[in-house]
């Protein structure tokens, strides 16, 4: 069957890295997103993110293959270091990437005035969870895209897409899960000082500290008992909302378990509900991950849109993603209704 | 300039009788404006949209300035249709706390941008400006010297308010962590976030508090509590202090604002005084640019190393 193009969904995939974005690319990546070594984008992390020579030759590298490069300014302006989030801007525009994804309202407004040309795409960390938002923001400053927070049901997707017909709608496919509205948790910062609207990061690795007691093992995040670890455990990535805290006597991972997200399962449905992308987390993951993800999400994305009324993730594809998820599970999160 | 006083929306879930009880007492209190309406969970139906006008009006009747705050997470048709209706009601001032509140006030008058809206910076502060707004509340995780930043230019032509006491609302999820303590879904939650009427208490494994979980939304277990930092603020262009309510002592929390603001109480007293009023321990991390559950002047040595 001849393929609809305008009902394939694009797969955009995460590059931390030069290795990564070339990884992404060479197995099956629409568009990859990348960021600056600054807090200007939410994966502010250690020896993670692109210089000026690595961005230009990814963007190289990219469009050589007729892909998209997608820049994630997507924290908020800090007070007194606005200037660095315009020159991002600036910097997205005069290396030719394909579209910045931009969670500031006051970012946008600089980005549609001074480089009309550049497509905008709304960060899931702008916290656009309804029609009406999306729309003031198509209306206001050109929008093209919008990702949506990881906390709506399908049908609720659905119906948001229905509503907003001049806006592309990217939804998370695969990757670690958000179980807060993104743009609205301070958590981070709470223990930390540091958090994703600040400073670009969620539970930094700075302030993450391994306790070794005799028969446990303490995790730490900024001085907080996040979790107490048997030797049996399998310790995840010390992030808050995963951590096991204590209500009356039980003791319980009070947000939610350590387990990814993984939407394999309704691509289908995605599909014919008219979502236009399909973004896959992880730009703080390696490039084997990176490869890995993108070509078992290249194979469904094809399959689906070749055939949907066959479609059936296939069980390779979903034992592999399992072997890369946190915690080795995965769950529909939001998606699904009985989640919440 | 002495601040005016703020009472921010009941960010919890307690009975009819209760919040109407709640507002005729408020109505004596010496705050300036009270804000109404269901700002956390749109499930939420103890008050009905015309029961928050009937108060609204009593209010007023009594000399407060009132505003209605739009939910913090709209998502469904039905969080639409209300958020439309509050947005529309035509006679009170209207806080937004989302984004699609934004665009039905945009252009049609006055309105508060809320804590919710991630205004960090002047510039963006300046584009809701532009919008027709003409009150602003920080987010909550601004600091004494980011917020010096964004007013240092004259001219904003804007109310600066700031939340100055009361447990932070640090998040909001679709999910409801209420109902997952109780081994519920959302979609058969029972309302149980009504059991709570300050927060259901976050530990951890060694006994810390830590949260307080309120249905969809997440606290600090601590109490955010700047009084003693109100002159200062007023120096800097910030007018206006926000009081979030607690089940408890509430007036008495408004009142030791109010002598603060006056200059009728030192601020160490009256911190003393808020120590035993809050329901759960003070911080203020936040404000000096710090972890925010932690307080100022209590700030471990290892965490000053780090």
């Amino acid at each position: 069957m001849r393929m609809n193009p305008a009902t394939r969904m694009r797969l955009v995939c995460p590059a931390g890295s030069l290795p990564a974005l070339r990884a992404a690319i060479d197995n099956g990546a629409d568009d990859v997103y990348t960021g600056i070594k600054d807090e200007t984008n939410a994966r502010n992390f250690a020896g993670l993110n692109f210089d000026l020579p690595a961005l230009r030759e990814g963007i190289r590298y990219a469009h050589a293959r007729g892909r998209r490069v997608l820049l994630a300014l997507n924290t908020y302006p800090q007070p007194s270091t606005w200037q660095k989030w315009r020159r991002a801007v600036d910097l997205a525009a005069e290396l030719g990437a394909d579209a910045i994804i931009v969670a500031d309202v006051g970012l946008m407004d600089y980005a549609a005035r001074t480089h009309p040309g550049l497509r905008i795409h709304l960060s899931v960390q702008g916290s656009a969870t309804n029609y009406v938002a999306i729309n003031f923001l198509r209306e206001r400053f050109g929008i093209a895209r919008a990702v949506l927070p990881r906390v709506l049901s399908v049908q609720q997707i659905a119906h948001t897409i229905e509503n907003t017909p001049q806006v592309e709608i990217e939804a998370f496919g695969f990757g670690s899960l958000s179980i807060m509205v993104e743009g609205r948790c301070a958590m981070s910062s709470y223990a930390t000082g540091e958090s994703p609207n600040t400073h670009g990061g969620c539970s930094p690795a700075k302030a993450i500290r391994w306790d070794r007691k005799k028969d446990w093992v303490d995790s730490r995040l900024g001085g907080v008992l996040i979790d107490r670890l048997s030797p049996t455990d399998r310790p995840g990535y010390p992030t808050l909302c995963r951590g096991r805290f204590k209500v009356h006597d039980d003791v319980y991972y009070t947000f939610e378990e350590p387990t990814s997200l993984n939407t394999l399962a309704i691509v289908d449905k995605l599909q014919e509900i008219g979502v236009k992308a399909i973004k896959i987390e992880g730009r703080q993951r390696s490039p084997a991950y990176v490869a890995l993800v993108t070509r078992v999400w290249r194979a469904a994305l094809d399959a689906c849109a070749a055939d949907p009324a066959s479609y059936k993730p296939r069980d390779d594809w979903m034992a592999q993603l399992a072997q890369v998820a946190e915690g080795h599970q995965c769950t529909l999160g939001a998606y699904h209704r009985e989640w919440k | 300039m002495k601040p005016a006083l703020t009472l921010g929306p009941l960010l919890y879930y307690w009975p009819r009788d209760r919040v109407f009880a709640f507002y005729e007492e408020a109505a004596g209190w010496p705050v300036d404006t009270i804000h109404l309406g269901e700002a956390v969970c749109g499930k939420r139906h103890e008050m009905r949209p015309r029961d928050w006008l009937d108060i609204a009006d009593r209010l007023a009747a009594r000399g407060k300035e009132v505003v209605l705050s739009t939910c913090e997470l709209i998502e469904s048709e039905q969080d639409l249709r209300v958020m439309r209706g509050v947005a529309g009601n035509g006679r009170v001032l209207v806080e937004a706390n989302d984004l699609g509140a934004v665009k039905l006030l945009a252009g049609k008058g006055p309105f508060v941008c809320g804590p919710y809206l991630n205004i960090y910076s002047r510039p963006t502060l300046e584009v809701f400006r532009s919008f027709g707004a003409t009150r602003w509340v920080a987010p909550i995780e601004m600091s004494r010297e980011g917020l010096r930043e964004v007013l240092r230019e004259p001219g904003l032509g804007m109310d600066t308010e700031v939340f100055a006491y009361g447990r932070l609302p640090l998040a909001i999820s679709a999910r409801c962590f209420t109902a997952r303590y109780n081994n519920l879904t959302k979609d058969d939650c029972g309302f149980s976030c009504g059991d709570h009427p300050d927060g259901l208490l976050v530990s951890t494994q060694d006994d810390e508090a830590f949260l307080a979980v309120n249905g969809l939304q997440t606290q600090s277990a601590r109490v955010h509590e700047l009084s003693s930092e109100l002159a200062g603020m007023a120096a800097m262009g910030v007018n206006r202090v926000r009081l979030s309510p607690q089940s408890q002592h509430m007036g008495e929390v408004v009142e030791t604002f109010r002598r603060v603001a006056d200059g009728a109480l030192a601020a160490a007293e009256a911190t003393k005084i808020l120590a035993r009023l809050a329901p759960g321990p003070l911080c203020d991390g936040y404000w000096h640019a710090r972890p925010g559950h932690e307080r100022a002047g209590r700030v471990s040595l290892a965490a000053v190393r780090a």
